[in-house]
């Protein structure tokens, strides 16, 4: 216990620095996924080609491999930038991939009638998709939605690793104090847990609230 | 199911004209990024005969597809250790003592709420484990709790009358989960299972972070250093390729077993073993109806 008690302050930060990453990457990784989403169902071949393409790229690639190209790679190009921000956008990319495929998965379940006869009241693809589809879509994609964030969330460690302040790094600090490193690994996983259970629940509601009554 | 084509009509000649400007427009911009993404590199000068000249040598040759040996030994003893683990996860989790249930339900949802790179910390810093041992410990520990939970629903799956017939010709509870219900389940659980190994082929790539020399440590070596002027876009450029590619067959794999699944009659004849109105033959569905 005293290992957390003592050592409030680094906990704390390298708490504040996972909510932090989770949060903005969450919101990168949904505005991102949305507009892949679109792209891969727009009539447009060369915006559904650029959108499959992220996504099966995406999808595939190690995260380990994306920080590294992203958080070492992208200042060869004097791209110089916070670490964490560049951990917000490897982390939002990478999750985009699942948010675009949750989404048209989501789009999917809408049954064809609907889309078929928003268009013959002479609705065009963008009033289909904002008034009819989507509001439907949006409904089933709770679910998937939640759990890609939660995944984002438990993804957040790796960047502890390259040197942003977040709670698997702060290990690092306190083994050097001295400190039990077991207890300091159990007080780190009740943080993760913390966050993770904290966007369940919040999925739940919104489920409760707004999801399909099956 | 919305296909694409639901959501807006047949293009007329009009729209038709529309859709080609905003095509070309599209693609006028991603080219625009690309050329200058290409310039970026031209003119910090990634393209030099120095930055490129290691990947002629041998020896770098050879440190890469050690690395990559490396790489491929964790995922291949992962995969063996977590498909194992989570075989025994998953017959706790359906085991009819109660105790071993909760245990088995304890393990698997700890294990899968945790970061797999916490686990894997934990086993290197804390336990001081070797660099492999702890990559693959900690694979085996999350992928398994995943597979668990895929083989328990694959199990729960298979429909109840296989099993109310398995018990009622006399066959004891292992022999009806070994005989009847685990075949049919692996077989519509093998998409599943294969997607998680994916999972795991990718995240062997974490081992970078607690020195396991696996591939990508391979390139982090190569490209700090100085002899070659650190080329270290030309090693993004070489190894993602090979990562993704990896990844990208297995997926392939995944999603080609899948559609194999679909069209086989074997599968067939266990989704459809209810007996509606019309099908007279066990497996008789009509052949044009759609399916999921």
């Amino acid at each position: 216990m005293n290992v957390l008690t003592e050592n409030w302050s680094v906990f704390w930060e390298g708490f504040l620095g996972t909510v932090e990453l989770t949060v903005f990457a969450s919101l990168l990784a949904l505005a991102l996924g949305f507009l892949m989403a679109s792209f891969r169902v727009a009539p447009v071949g060369s915006l559904r080609v650029f959108g499959t393409a992220w996504v099966t790229v995406l999808r595939n690639t190690p995260l380990t491999l994306l920080f590294f190209a992203v958080l070492l790679g992208l200042p060869r190009f004097g791209l110089v930038l916070p670490f964490k921000l560049f951990a917000v956008l490897a982390l939002g990319c990478y999750t985009s991939a699942f948010i675009c495929e949750a989404l048209r998965s989501g789009i999917n379940t809408v049954p064809r009638g609907q889309g078929e006869a928003a268009r013959s009241l002479g609705m065009s693809f963008g009033q289909v998709l904002s008034v009819v589809v989507l509001p439907q879509a949006f409904r089933s994609v709770i679910p998937p939605v939640g759990s890609t964030l939660i995944a984002l969330a438990k993804n957040s460690a790796i960047a502890g690793a390259f040197s942003v302040t977040e709670l698997l790094g702060t290990y690092r600090t306190i083994s050097e104090l001295g400190y039990n490193i077991v207890w300091t690994f159990v007080w780190i996983a009740v943080g993760y847990l913390i966050v993770t259970l904290a966007i369940s629940a919040l999925f739940n509601f919104l489920e409760r609230t707004w999801g399909v009554a099956r | 199911m919305t296909d694409a084509t639901a959501l807006y009509d047949v293009p007329g000649p009009l729209t038709r004209r529309r859709h080609l400007l905003y095509g070309v427009l599209s693609t006028a911009v991603l080219a625009g990024i690309v050329a200058w993404l290409l310039y970026l590199l031209f003119s910090t000068g990634q393209f030099t005969y120095t930055k490129w000249m290691p990947f002629e040598y041998t020896g770098i040759q050879e440190l890469l597809l050690r690395g990559l040996g490396n790489t491929l030994k964790a995922f291949a003893l992962a995969a063996v250790f977590s498909l194992a683990l989570g075989g025994l996860l998953a017959a706790g989790r359906l085991s009819d003592h109660r105790g071993v249930r909760w245990a088995a339900t304890a393990v698997v949802e700890f294990f899968r709420a945790m970061p797999v790179l916490v686990m894997i910390f934990f086993i290197f810093v804390a336990l001081k484990a070797q660099p492999l041992v702890a990559l693959v410990a900690g694979l085996t520990l999350y992928n398994g709790s995943v597979l668990a939970e895929v083989f328990r629903s694959g199990v729960a799956a298979v429909e109840r009358g296989q099993r109310e017939a398995a018990f009622a010709l006399g066959m004891r509870k292992t022999q009806v989960m070994t005989h009847v219900l685990v075949p049919q389940a692996v077989r519509a659980m093998l998409p599943a299972i294969i997607s998680q190994l994916v999972v795991a082929l990718k995240d062997t790539s974490l081992g970078y972070l607690i020195t396991y020399e696996e591939f990508l440590h391979a390139g982090k070596l190569i490209a700090s250093n100085l002899d070659y002027d650190l080329p270290f876009i030309p090693v993004v450029m070489v190894i993602s390729p090979i990562y993704i590619g990896m990844c990208m067959l297995l997926s392939w794999f995944a999603g080609w077993v899948s559609r194999r699944e679909r069209h086989s009659p074997k599968t067939e004849a266990v989704a459809v073993a209810e007996a509606g109105p019309g099908a007279l033959l066990p497996g008789g569905e009509p052949p044009t109806a759609p399916r999921p």
